[in-house]
């Protein structure tokens, strides 16, 4: 037969074993594989290399519609296959807003037209992000987009009245609410975390508060309602705590953390360069720490890219006029190595359940006919991502496939290397020279 | 010497007594003579890049260019590129085209001078003549050179500085500069007006003027714009002037030799009444003079010379 | 005469320095015929101290006050751009100032000649002398400028390669004239001193 057999990957990080897909499926795992492959297989030498399903962003700008100038869904689901993901969830403040099914089909259309990984639409929470006027969700539910995820990111749901019903009205298809926790009147005009270093720098503060009071809130809210609610970027030691009590208490809140959250403070601010500038912003140390321990716990669920492709001109400025946001699809991975894998906090397994499994499960894109964040096991969908470990390389925004070079790891030593990314058996990505 | 002028705090002891100490020679070279302009800077441009308004910082910097004999331009952001929106870095390359050797710049946008210096756009000096709510060096020069005049060596000195120090770059420059000078610094605000996370700053702070009054050899007043009462920083003017106003009264309490400073411009009757403005231990017109010489005497320090790195030992 | 390990070498010590001075101070007044109208403007850093004692010498015999004072040249220096800024020294010109009189500037070491130079741009933004004379204490040659001293304390024919340094006790604790090598250092406060 036909197909491609992968030899000697360690899947999920055990034992090396044999992978034999075909037709976009897995058709055999360990010792049978080989004899099953037939000599017209095409073989795979992964000898080293950690195979993982593909991974799953639940949290992506692909700026199309309106700002292709900064990334289009073509190139923001190439830089995605290179850091491994299958599917990404492409996130609503577009121009046009994401706020009708409409928009949504355009996006998950051109997603399938570029073919590098799967777009899933986010749609927005209200019309236009205003946060006056539910948006057509259920309509956008029923389109060929299939949305599940809503999100008025970039802006927070702050109307409490609002939030409830929209938490209430997702039930009817089993969506959820992602909430970008920031209450507005505390982060007025606010440029960084607050704390020592904004007031000596003179930026306006992103009181931690901000976060943590509408991240309680709508806790409360969706168990009072019954309903579910996730919390998008959580980067706060407050936000961690209120999530671990309201799990304790068995409330249904999942949450993400992005992976520059893991890794960079803001202390990065004291030379003002805009690279570093995203909202929520950059973080203590202590709040890193407290980030890292609850993803390995998890108290939070994912990691989530919140890739926010940026023109050159959006960040050759001065810091307050500059934009909020940083790329993160292609480096999202070596980050979690380097902050969770390599430290001891998470194995292989705990990432594919953090970077996979889990947000297809949040994003209800786990199951349906083309499902991600399945198991690697037979009879699954071939969404797999090869990755050597052991490499370290330099990071080079020239290199990224995305259109903006906004990254804040220019020049950082991180490790690890996506090799190859099968969706549905068919490589989207491998390392020229590599073995894929 | 630094080879920018960005941050008080940039400048070592030695860094910040050699400014006023040539800041008090370029005083006894001009004050009371008929030529007042030294060649130093023949062939030297200095630009006034203003992106706010300040007739009284541009004036006082394109003064101390013109009497050391450098070209002046001063590009200000009425009736210029900048008010069309050109980009900080446009006007950047723009004004390293022109040959640019020192930009003096004042942006509303905290680390606007930082961007201009680090991020390669230009290589003449920068100095901060005021950016957001961060810093103002050569402010805090001239306070500094000023108290110093009255005062003699400031370390060990009692400065209070009170008023609006969350949004003032005076006060964040000030606590810096006399911090390494040595001198003990009390802040003095209602809590609404103080940043977040001033227990680290090197300085003590205060909610109660009176408290801080009596030991005082300077003290430091703040503008206060009476519209931050709509955001909720104080109820109304009127109140503010009672708790942290500096009156007759409270003047009384300061020792007799005690200095009253103002980084100007005034709100007379707000954060300081015109009978205390206008009282013998101000000194507030003459830090104005002061301006100047200080000015002089940074620009002297980082145009007048090489700026290729750090600089050497000064040779004896 | 000394030599120390680096091969620097005493050409005058404290006494040959106290008779040039006292001889110069007599051939200044020599030549001013009398001390009327004089003013002594030393130029940092050790022609400030030389122009006091040589102030005190003149006093001593005309028995008059010689006011006395320091012009600080570095703003007018034509090589300000070759290296980092410097520190200023303190100008201090006499109450009376400079006008129609005969201002006797008073340096260490006469050298390339650009100090001079320098100074007497200096003196213009100060006022206008009547005359302008020049003592230094050694003269080591290699002039880049037609200028010359009108009273020499002693010449000191130099190479290029050797340093020329005047020790003074207001100053370095003794009175001297040491050559020795030319070290990068000693050619950079060679400079700023000359």
């Amino acid at each position: 037969m036909s197909g491609t057999l992968i030899t000697g990957a360690r899947v999920l990080g055990g034992d090396p074993q044999d992978v034999l897909i075909d037709d976009g499926v897995i058709v055999a795992l360990g010792a049978g594989a080989r004899e099953q492959a037939g000599d017209d297989a095409t073989t795979i030498d992964a000898t080293g290399l950690i195979a993982l399903p593909g991974l799953v962003d639940l949290h992506t700008h692909l700026r199309e519609p309106g700002r292709e100038d900064a990334e289009t869904v073509e190139t923001g689901t190439r830089a995605a296959a290179r850091g491994g993901f299958t599917a990404v969830h492409a996130m609503a403040n577009t121009d046009p807003v994401a706020d009708t099914a409409g928009v949504v089909e355009q996006v998950w259309r051109l997603g399938r037209e570029a073919g590098h990984a799967d777009v899933r639409p986010v749609g927005a929470v209200t019309i236009g992000l205003k946060g006056e006027r539910l948006a057509e969700l259920g309509a956008m539910a029923e389109s060929a987009a299939g949305v599940r995820v809503f999100s008025d990111d970039g802006v927070c749901v702050h109307d409490a009245m609002l939030m409830r019903r929209a938490l209430e009205y997702v039930k009817a298809f089993d969506g959820v609410i992602a909430q970008h926790a920031q209450e507005p009147r505390l982060t007025e005009g606010a440029q960084m975390n607050e704390g020592e270093l904004s007031g000596r720098l003179g930026l306006r503060g992103w009181p931690s508060v901000a976060e943590e009071a509408i991240v309680a809130r709508d806790v409360l809210l969706a168990a009072h309602v019954g309903s579910r609610v996730h919390i998008c970027h959580l980067s706060t030691k407050g936000s961690v705590e209120i999530v671990r009590l309201a799990k304790e208490r068995g409330l249904p809140v999942t949450a993400e953390v992005t992976p520059h959250h893991l890794l960079l403070t803001d202390e990065l601010v004291a030379g003002y360069d805009p690279r570093y500038k995203v909202n929520p912003p950059l973080r203590s140390a202590a709040d890193v720490a407290a980030l890292r321990e609850a993803l390995a716990d998890g108290t939070i669920d994912i990691v989530a890219t919140d890739h926010a492709p940026h023109p050159v001109e959006a960040k050759d400025c001065e810091w307050d006029a500059a934009a909020f946001g940083m790329l993160g699809l292609e480096t999202a991975l070596s980050v979690v190595q380097h902050t969770m894998v390599d430290t001891g906090l998470l194995d292989w397994a705990g990432v594919a359940d953090r970077m996979s499994f889990a947000p297809a499960r949040i994003g209800r894109c786990d199951t349906g006919d083309q499902p991600h964040g399945r198991p690697v096991a037979v009879g699954e969908p071939a969404n797999l991502t090869l990755v050597d470990a052991s490499t370290t390389t330099t990071v080079d925004p020239s290199a990224s496939a995305s259109l903006s070079r906004n990254t804040p790891y220019e020049g950082m030593k991180l490790p690890g290397t996506v090799v190859a990314t099968f969706l549905r058996g068919r490589p989207t990505h491998h390392t020229t020279g590599g073995t894929a | 010497m630094i080879r920018h002028l960005l941050s008080a705090g940039d400048l070592s002891l030695d860094d910040a007594t050699l400014v006023l100490d040539t800041a008090d020679e370029m005083a006894r070279l001009t004050e009371g003579r008929a030529v007042k302009k030294l060649p130093t800077l023949r062939g030297r441009t200095v630009v006034n890049l203003f992106f706010e308004d300040s007739t009284r910082t541009r004036t006082s910097f394109e003064l101390a260019a013109k009497r050391l004999s450098a070209d002046v331009v001063n590009f200000s952001a009425k009736g210029s590129s900048l008010s069309k929106g050109e980009s900080l870095k446009d006007t950047a390359l723009t004004l390293e085209a022109m040959g640019a050797d020192g930009v003096v710049v004042r942006h509303s946008a905290s680390g606007a001078p930082y961007r201009l210096a680090t991020s390669g756009w230009i290589n003449a000096c920068v100095v901060n003549a005021g950016d957001g709510t961060h810093e103002h060096p050569t402010q805090a020069l001239l306070d500094a050179f000023t108290m110093r005049r009255h005062l003699g060596d400031l370390a060990g000195k009692q400065i209070v500085i009170v008023g609006d120090v969350l949004h003032s770059r005076v006060a964040r420059s000030n606590v810096l500069l006399l911090a390494t000078l040595g001198a003990e610094v009390t802040l003095v605000a209602p809590p609404t007006l103080l940043p977040n996370g001033i227990e680290h700053w090197p300085c003590a702070t205060s909610y109660d003027l009176d408290d801080a009054l009596s030991g005082a050899d300077a003290v430091m007043m703040l503008r206060v714009q009476s519209e931050r009462m709509n955001a909720a920083f104080f109820p109304s003017a009127r109140e503010y002037s009672r708790r942290y106003g500096l009156d007759a009264r409270r003047q009384a309490l300061m020792p007799p030799e005690a200095l009253v400073l103002h980084p100007g411009p005034m709100n007379r009757g707000m954060e300081i009444t015109a009978e205390v403005a206008d009282s013998a231990r101000s000194v507030i017109v003459e830090q104005v003079t002061n301006g100047v010489y200080v000015r002089m005497a940074v620009l002297y320090l980082m145009l007048a010379g090489t700026n290729t790195g750090p600089t050497p030992e000064e040779a004896a | 005469m000394s030599r120390d390990l680096s091969g620097a070498r005493e050409v005058l010590d404290g006494d040959d320095v106290a008779r040039a001075l006292t001889r110069i101070a007599h051939e200044v007044v020599e030549r001013n015929k009398g001390a009327a109208d004089l003013v002594l403007l030393g130029i940092p850093k050790r022609g400030v101290p030389l122009a006091y004692r040589l102030a005190e010498r003149i006093s001593a015999v005309e028995g008059t006050e010689v006011p006395v004072g320091a012009l600080d040249v570095t703003m007018y220096r034509d090589d300000l751009r070759l290296r980092p800024a410097r520190a200023l020294e303190r100008t201090d010109i006499p109450n009376g100032g400079v006008d129609d009189r005969i201002v006797v500037l008073v340096d260490d070491v006469l050298f390339s000649g650009r100090t001079i130079r320098a100074a007497l741009t200096a003196l213009e933004d100060v006022g206008r002398p009547r005359a302008v004379r020049l003592v230094v204490l050694v003269d080591r040659g290699h002039r880049q400028l037609p200028i010359r001293a009108d009273h020499v304390g002693k010449n000191i024919p130099t190479s290029l390669a050797e340093s020329v340094k005047v020790r003074l006790a207001e100053i370095d604790g003794h009175d001297g004239v040491v050559l020795g090598r030319s070290a990068p250092e000693a050619e950079a406060e060679r400079e700023a001193t000359p």
